[in-house]
């Protein structure tokens, strides 16, 4: 039972699923804050599908994966090596961070270097939902400003101060995914 | 579409590598991203990083537009057209406002973008800074520290030789404050429309191996002096096709006594205008 449940929940059709979702997570970058659809994947819990869905379109072997302890299980185990291949890895060899907010170790990331700021990770955060809005968002991306739910403001203000260093993360809720780069200034609202 | 193919050409892994790398380029607006830039079936200056980026934008139900110095119907333009009917089996347009993606050499559209457009730009340099210093080591590290004196020494040894701001395309721009960015060949008469415009845009240079990108609504400023503003510049002359006055336009020579005539350099501007009835001094209308 296990097993066939590792196995399954990928994409129906490779290239054009992770086309569209890939669509999706980059207008989700590009917007901060404004939310998107990722429906291509069904991964088995607590994985969520838009989380699962990222990782899928985006995660390979070639970038170490790290699994907070929220959703370092057995199956979600199996079913990231069979889908990504994604090796699993300490948090400060991370490309992408996946778990829940609290479970994340923000701290050990790497938040790339002066010359190359791109080698950061990219977390991957569930949460229970993606509203109401607690922050204002404004920067690149945003005309005037944008209403966000965050799990915190403190720390993306924080990460938002150390630009162009700093992590960029995604936030998703079921099939409901949204992004908030390093380059989005951040209020309370 | 060629089954022989998979979507858009790029093997998966291909377009994972291309698409984090986008990613990150949002993240960090004006920042130039190492990628694995890989062999495409044209040559090199073809729009092989453009080509790439695209591929990994597309999704089946885009809509694409290729130009190349704003025309629809030359010959780099036309085959990388095709090459994505063929490969992705897109569809395919040559108005600005019907397409989804559009990928373009050295031109942005005269018509105004909108959100849920993308807009990608063939780089052949994507480095700013390396006609000033060839190292790549020290370009990066001039970037890291914000250390941009030498490119407002080049634009002053412009003033002190011409009077004015000489350069006239790949005119350099600052994003959001922070990092100077090419923003590839286009005309300067083109630089406003970088910022604050809805639309993504996306930079693929292929031989370089760079991607960058400006998100939407992103603050774009032109490198200038308080005493030498910068100035979008133009020909003197209105379409002789279409009468247009406020279009980009290029100059071509029509006979061997010194003949010449204007024209829109964006090819779908120019002719939305004849079909709707504005007539220039030369049209085959006033011609014939």
């Amino acid at each position: 039972m296990a097993m066939t449940e590792a196995l399954s929940g990928g994409f129906a059709d490779a290239p054009t699923d992770a086309a569209r979702a890939f669509r999706a997570l980059l207008e989700a970058m590009a917007r901060p804050g404004r939310l998107q659809r990722l429906t291509q994947a069904t991964p088995p819990a607590p994985l969520s599908v838009a989380a699962g869905t990222a990782l899928l379109t985006l995660a390979d072997s070639t970038t170490p994966l790290f699994l907070a302890p929220s959703h370092d299980t057995p199956l979600l185990r199996d079913w990231i090596a069979f889908h990504c291949a994604a090796p699993l890895c300490a948090p400060e060899q991370a490309v992408f961070a996946l778990g829940r907010w609290e479970a994340l170790p923000l701290a050990r990331f790497a938040l790339g270097t002066p010359d190359y700021p791109d080698r950061s990770v990219t977390v991957i955060v569930e949460l229970e939902a993606l509203e109401p809005p607690n922050a204002l968002l404004s920067g690149p991306g945003i005309q005037t400003v944008q209403a966000a739910h965050l799990p915190e403001i403190a720390a993306f203000q924080a990460n938002h101060a150390r630009f162009p260093l700093g992590f960029d993360a995604y936030f998703c809720a079921g099939t409901r995914i949204a992004a908030l780069p390093r380059a989005t200034g951040v209020e309370a609202l | 579409m060629s089954e022989a193919y998979t979507f858009a050409y790029l093997d998966d892994a291909t377009k994972r590598m291309i698409r984090r790398a986008l990613l990150k380029a949002l993240a960090v607006p004006g920042y130039q991203v190492p990628f694995a830039s890989r062999e495409m079936p044209m040559p090199y200056g073809w729009g092989t990083g453009g080509v790439q980026v695209t591929a990994a934008c597309l999704t089946p139900e885009d809509t694409l537009k290729v130009i190349d110095q704003g025309a629809d119907d030359t010959t780099n333009a036309v085959s990388i057209r095709r090459f994505f009917e063929r490969t992705a089996g897109v569809a395919v347009s040559e108005h600005t406002a019907e397409a989804s993606v559009i990928q373009t050499r050295h031109r942005i559209p005269e018509k105004p973008l909108s959100e849920g457009q993308i807009l990608v730009y063939q780089v052949p340099i994507p480095e700013p800074l390396r006609f000033l210093e060839p190292r790549e080591s020290e370009t990066r590290k001039m970037h890291a520290l914000e250390e941009y004196g030498l490119m407002h020494v080049k634009l002053y040894e412009d003033i002190a030789r011409h009077g004015a701001i000489a350069t006239s395309y790949a005119y350099p721009v600052r994003v959001e404050g922070r990092y100077v960015m090419d923003p590839s060949p286009i005309p300067k008469f083109d630089n406003p429309k970088l910022s604050n415009n809805p639309a993504i845009q996306l930079f693929g240079a292929g031989r370089e191996q760079r991607i960058y990108a400006l998100p939407p609504y992103t603050q774009v400023v032109s490198l200038d002096f308080e005493d030498h503003p910068f100035e979008p510049t133009k020909a003197e002359a209105a379409c002789d096709l279409c009468g247009a006055t406020e279009s980009y336009l290029d100059e071509v020579i029509v006979d061997d006594a010194g003949g010449r005539m204007f024209c829109c350099s964006d090819t779908d501007f120019c002719a939305s205008r004849r079909d709707a009835g504005h007539i220039g001094r030369l049209a085959p209308e006033v011609v014939a």
